[in-house]
């Protein structure tokens, strides 16, 4: 049996309730099932987790490092796009 | 000492501590990361479970002894594992095999230890049930994997279905010990598990497209510390630190 058969998953795990569920990592599974379970014996036995989402790797789309240039470089002297021009009253917390 | 106790805290312990040194003996030589991990996890599990039956086991022997003594420090014939657990990691359908029929049992077992009279064991098996449920799921789930998947897999999970069977009787053999916990309402009558067990694996094992033996001829033994020959190699590496370098500790 060798894993290079096996499609690559990608691991979400909602570390406590309220908090959004964050890439942990990948690995490799035969099917979802088996990735839920993969997932929790290699995410979660230090207990990190409530919740656990598997998605096939195959099925994100991700951009393309060539196009970093016109898709992320326009952002980097739009200073004013950034709220930080206010003055944040003093009561106001965890800005 | 309450000598039937102590018998009957080691005849469950003696089951997790074997299978879960020969779960160890795959770290790091699983097929793949991901359940190499998790048999190493499994493993892990067993030996939690095993500490607190030792930690008991050591208060009621009230000799002096401790935890480790009793676990590491015994010798072959007083161990009262089942011959199942000692069965070798022939290959990772034996693993599963092996796994799977001791984790059909070690569930149905703890769930009636939770109804013991004696309150340290109803809480062990009530702490262990959990793990133990994922242990079945897993190994369950790895039967119905191999027997359904290719012409291959499903050779070597009957193979090894076939070759274990012969131990899976003797999980519901009566020790003297056990008849005297039954009695006092400590202990699980074991016999009572035995059709809902092998109605349980039949299922499984129909699922997985596998044939349930039919074979009548069951090995027993190890309960009364007769086992096979694997148990004393399997002592050798559990034993080797302790025996040579006495009290070390970590």
């Amino acid at each position: 049996m060798s894993s290079k058969n096996w499609p690559l998953w990608e691991i979400f795990v909602r570390s406590k309730n309220g908090l959004e569920h964050r890439h942990f990592g990948s690995l490799h599974a035969a099917d979802a099932e088996m990735a839920l379970e993969n997932a929790r014996d290699v995410y979660t036995r230090r207990n990190e987790g409530v919740s656990i989402w598997v998605v096939e790797s195959k099925h994100i789309t991700a951009s393309n490092p060539e196009n970093n240039g016109e898709l992320f470089e326009p952002a980097q002297d739009k200073v004013y796009r950034h709220p930080t021009f206010y003055d944040v009253p003093d009561d106001v917390k965890h800005m | 000492m309450n000598s039937n106790l102590y018998n009957y805290i080691l005849g469950i312990a003696d089951n997790s501590l074997i299978l879960g040194q020969r779960l160890g003996e795959l770290c790091g030589h699983g097929p793949t990361l991901e359940t190499d991990i998790a048999g190493t996890n499994i493993s892990l599990d067993l030996f939690g479970q095993v500490r607190s039956y030792f930690q008991y086991a050591a208060k009621i022997a009230g000799d002096g002894r401790t935890e480790d003594d009793i676990a590491m420090l015994r010798k072959e014939r007083e161990y009262k594992n089942v011959l199942l657990v000692e069965q070798p990691n022939t290959n990772f359908a034996y693993t599963i095999g092996r796994q799977f029929l001791f984790d059909a049992y070690h569930l149905s077992f703890l769930k009636e230890l939770q109804k013991s009279a004696d309150l340290t064991l109803s809480a062990i098996a009530n702490k262990s049930i959990k793990e133990v449920s994922y242990h079945e799921r897993f190994s369950s789930d790895w039967v119905k994997r191999l027997g359904d998947g290719t012409d291959e897999s499903k050779a070597k999970m009957q193979e090894a279905i076939n070759d274990l069977w012969m131990y899976t009787d003797e999980l519901f053999h009566q020790t003297d010990a056990d008849k005297v916990m039954v009695e006092e309402s400590v202990g699980v009558d074991v016999t009572k598990l035995k059709d809902d067990y092998y109605n349980y694996v039949s299922e499984v094992l129909e699922e997985a497209g596998l044939i349930v033996p039919e074979s009548k001829y069951f090995h027993k033994g190890g309960k009364q510390g007769i086992h096979t020959e694997h148990l004393g190699y399997l002592l050798a590496d559990l034993q080797y630190m302790q025996r040579t370098y006495p009290n070390m500790e970590w």
